[in-house]
This record gives C-alpha cells, sequence and structure tokens, in this order.
C-alpha cells in the first residue's frame, strides 16, 4: 500500500504540490488527472525517491520512504517500476541493452535468461526484433513500450506509468491500457497512472484523483468521476475550452483574429 | 560604485560556492570508487575514449611544439653561439610545462567538453533520473568511471606528449641546425631529470580530476534543454582551462620554493 501524507513541494519558489495527501491499495490501479505543469510527473517522482519533498511524507508498504537512507531506498526502489513520459531511454546502449539494464546490473543471469527474458519482456509491449535497434531508431511511440518492457523485465511490485498513451497512435494506446489491466488482473501489481487521456483512464482505472493547482480536489471512482457536478473536474473531463479553469486564462483558441 | 561591490560580491560567492560543489563531487567520488559493485568495463570504455582518442592530436601538437621551440630557440641561441643547448631548452620545457599543459588543455577540450555534453543531455532526457530510479547511483555509474579515466590516462598521454614533442625538437635540430643525433639525444638526456618528468606527470593527475569533475559537474546541472547543454559544454572547457592553469601555477610554485625539484 502506497500512503501520501501532507506531501508538499515547492520548485524555484512555485508551489507545485500543496498539501497533497492520497492513499493506493495494493493491487489497485489509481489514475491521476490533471493538466499539463500541475506536478503529476513531480509526485511519481517523490513516490520512486527521486525528488524530497520539503515536508509530508510517502509510506509504502509501512516505509517512510522520505526518511530511508540511501541504501534501504534502493531496495524499496527495487519493487517499483517507473515509466518515464519520454522514455528517458539510455541512448549509449541498444534495446536490448536497456530493456537488461537492470538485469544486467544487478542480478548475475546467464546471457541466454537475459536474452529470453528481454523478447518476452519486448513481446509483451507488442514489439519483437528491435534488440539490436538503437532508441535514436525509434519511433516515441516505440520508446515508450521500450521504456514499459524495462521496467516489466524489474518484475516489480509497483508501477508508476507518467502518461503512457501520450504520442501514441489510438491502437497501440488501446493495447498499453490492455496491458496496464492484465498486469493488474493477473499479476496483481499496484499501479498509478498518471494522464489527462480521459479514455485511457476510465479504462484502467479502478479510482481517480484530480490534481488542481497542487491540491487533490476529486476522488472516486470512474464512474463517480463521470457523474461529477464538481465544475472544474467536469470542464476538464469533457475538455472544454471554456469553464472555470480557464477563466483567467486569454485563451484564444477558437477565436480567430 | 555600490553595483560593482555588489556584482564583485556575487561573483566571489559563486566563485567560491562552485568550488565547494565540486569539492563535494571529488569526496563523493573518491569514496564511491571503493564501494562495490566495481565495473571495470565502463571504466576501460571511457579510458579508450580518452586515451587512444586523443592520443593523435596530443601528439600532432606535442611534435609541432617541440618544433617550434627549437626553431624559437635557434633565433636567439645562434646569435650567442650556443645552439648546441637547444636540445636542452626544448626537451626542459617539454617535460615539465609545455606537455603537461598543452595536454590537459586538449583533452579538456576534447574530452571534458564531451563528458558535459553527454551528461548535459541525459539530465535532460531523464536518463539521469531513470538511473536513480533504477537504484543506481548516478555519481558512481557516470562519474566514477570518468574520473578514473582521466587520472589515469592524462599521465600517460603525457609521457608520449614529452616523447613526441623531444622528437619534434630532434627534427629541427638535425635537419635544419646540423646537430648530430647522437648529440641531440646525449644533451637531452644530460639536461632531463627523474625530477623534471615527475613533476610534470603528478600535476597531470591533478589536471586529470579536474577535467573530470568540471565535466561531469556541468553536465548533471544542466537545468533547461538544448541551450542549457551548450552553456554547459562551453562552462566546461573555460572553468576547466582556468582552473589548470591555476593548479599549474601552484604546483609550479610548490615544486619550485618548496620542494626544490
Amino acid at each position: 500500500m502506497i500512503t501520501i501524507n501532507n506531501l508538499t513541494k515547492k520548485i524555484d519558489n512555485n508551489l507545485i504540490l500543496n498539501n497533497i495527501n492520497l492513499k493506493i491499495e495494493t493491487g489497485e490501479t489509481k489514475v491521476i488527472i490533471g493538466r499539463s505543469g500541475v506536478g503529476k510527473s513531480v509526485l511519481l517522482k517523490h513516490i520512486v525517491g527521486i525528488m524530497k519533498p520539503d515536508s509530508g511524507n510517502i509510506v509504502i508498504n509501512d516505509k517512510d520512504i522520505t526518511l530511508l537512507p540511501e541504501k534501504e531506498l534502493n531496495k524499496v526502489r527495487m519493487e517499483i517500476g517507473l515509466v518515464f513520459q519520454g522514455g528517458a531511454l539510455f541512448d549509449s546502449m541498444n534495446v536490448e541493452e536497456n530493456v537488461a539494464f537492470v538485469l544486467n546490473e544487478f542480478m548475475k543471469l546467464s546471457r541466454k535468461v537475459v536474452k529470453e527474458k528481454v523478447a518476452d519482456a519486448l513481446a509483451m509491449v507488442g514489439l519483437q526484433g528491435i534488440e539490436k535497434m538503437m532508441p535514436s531508431q525509434l519511433s516515441g511511440g516505440m520508446r515508450k513500450r521500450v521504456s514499459l518492457a524495462r521496467v516489466l523485465c524489474m518484475e516489480p511490485e509497483i508501477i508508476l506509468y507518467d502518461e503512457p498513451t501520450t504520442g501514441v497512435d489510438p491502437i497501440t494506446a488501446d493495447a498499453i491500457n490492455n496491458l496496464i489491466v492484465e498486469l493488474h488482473d493477473k499479476l496483481k501489481v499496484t499501479s498509478i497512472v498518471v494522464t489527462h487521456d480521459m479514455s485511457s483512464a476510465y479504462k484502467v482505472a479502478d479510482s481517480i484523483a484530480m490534481i488542481y493547482h497542487g491540491r487533490v480536489i476529486a476522488e472516486g471512482k470512474p464512474e463517480d468521476i463521470k457523474k461529477t457536478n464538481h465544475p472544474v473536474v467536469k470542464q476538464f473531463i469533457s475538455g472544454d475550452a471554456r469553464g472555470p479553469i480557464t477563466e483567467n486564462e486569454n485563451l484564444i483558441f477558437g477565436h480567430v483574429r | 560604485m555600490l553595483d560593482t561591490i555588489k556584482y564583485s560580491g556575487n561573483v566571489i560567492y559563486r566563485g567560491i560556492s562552485y568550488v565547494g560543489e565540486l569539492t563535494t563531487l571529488f569526496t563523493k567520488t573518491v569514496y564511491l570508487i571503493f564501494v562495490p559493485p566495481f565495473n571495470v568495463t565502463r571504466m576501460f570504455s571511457q579510458m579508450g575514449r580518452v586515451g587512444p582518442g586523443s592520443f593523435f592530436i596530443s601528439a600532432l601538437v606535442a611534435f609541432f611544439i617541440g618544433m617550434i621551440m627549437a626553431l624559437q630557440m635557434a633565433y636567439q641561441m645562434l646569435e650567442l653561439g650556443a645552439e648546441i643547448y637547444i636540445p636542452n631548452v626544448v626537451a626542459v620545457s617539454l617535460t615539465r610545462e609545455l606537455a603537461p599543459v598543452l595536454t590537459a588543455l586538449i583533452v579538456a577540450g576534447r574530452v571534458g567538453a564531451g563528458i558535459a555534453a553527454e551528461l548535459g543531455s541525459m539530465k535532460v532526457t531523464e536518463q539521469v533520473e531513470a538511473l536513480e530510479a533504477f537504484a543506481v547511483n548516478p555519481i558512481k555509474y557516470l562519474v566514477v568511471p570518468r574520473f578514473i579515466a582521466l587520472v589515469v590516462m592524462l599521465p600517460i598521454l603525457t609521457v608520449f606528449a614529452d616523447l613526441i614533442g623531444i622528437l619534434g625538437g630532434f627534427v629541427i635540430c638535425v635537419f635544419k641546425l646540423y646537430i648530430s643525433p647522437s648529440l641531440y639525444f646525449t644533451m637531452v638526456s644530460r639536461a632531463v631529470d627523474l625530477s623534471d618528468i615527475l613533476t610534470g606527470l603528478i600535476k597531470t593527475i591533478f589536471f586529470g580530476a579536474i577535467i573530470a569533475l568540471v565535466g561531469c559537474y556541468q553536465g548533471l546541472n544542466v537545468r533547461s534543454g538544448a541551450e542549457g547543454v551548450g552553456k554547459a559544454t562551453t562552462m566546461s572547457v573555460v572553468v576547466s582551462f582556468i582552473m589548470i592553469i591555476i593548479i599549474d601555477c601552484i604546483f609550479t610554485t610548490l615544486f619550485y620554493f618548496v620542494f626544490r625539484m
């Protein structure tokens, strides 16, 4: 179980996370929605311990990761896989070396076993025969899927997805959604999915939380979020350019001058 | 006036805090060298990039500097009828000063800038954060192999630069000034002490450490995209050059006045 308590973070004097409280049960898929720049990715980086909060804490399986020394934190990190928004593939390595990164760094496995595990992980994300390609030769969607395969190779208990379907074609997006659901159903992986793709959110979520101005303003099951009367959530999920979120913004979309 | 004081104060403060941060990175790097796991593959790969990769350019420069030194000396020495001492001047100035400093400056421009650009682009594309997320310490993974590679390979490159520079002087002395080859090497071997070579090589260990630390520090602290990477690359070269010259001055003073070498 992941519990986030009163998490606050300022970056360059901007309050990004303002007293965030969230609870993610073991085996649950929690989708976090919100506009770009509200701190969704920052929240994920706190959960994996690569950013430190100004105040508040994060408890993962009864361990407060904000207080753990580096060695203990690394043990927790081995149970968490983070799929980065842009893939964050190591561009000096080919696809095979990227996917096998954790296996090569921490596990003494034979080459044959590593190769098999890499091929299995790539097959799970619908990629085959690209082991020798370099990241620069891959499309954005392929990079994202290789990044997901790299995480699957770790066999983590928790997977954090940072906009897994952004920038991929609708068919691949649906395949990624199916994979997230399968990992949830079959392997009981705890997942946090950050997205603003609402069709993806409804498909994969056990529960959805919306972040606005650094706070969680709504939380509930997908059907509750769909029926919400909260004006901010309503505008966001319907994707309307006019509404309370944008009332102070001088949006000219749709107003050709 | 107040603005000038404020500006100067700010520059001094930034300079001191920069040196402080480099010292912190140095301490962490040295500590992590002795912390397992030890990955020699990454270290040898970096050594290949620093050593053989920089050999041609540093050898070329050393050869021409040896020739230029001999020619410039000939201009004065011929008037005094003392051209026989040209091999001494070439060999001593190369081994004590020119070969170590010029090799370090070449490597700072070639390798230091490369490190800053590589690590900087890794930083902006979240690859450094990905290492942390996979429980890998970025300093251990990225800085340690580069640090060891530079500290080991820069003295080796300097030894070659010493030899090739002396060969450059040989070409001018033998073919232009008609000093016999055997006399040239006799004069060189008489002039150069082990202490001359050692003073040159000891400095390069520190130059190597500075190039690695400045390059890695600049790369790992890139904050914005392509522009930030460009700035980090430029800064790594500028800061390395300044620090190499300052360290050179400190060591030369120490060797001369304190150790009498």
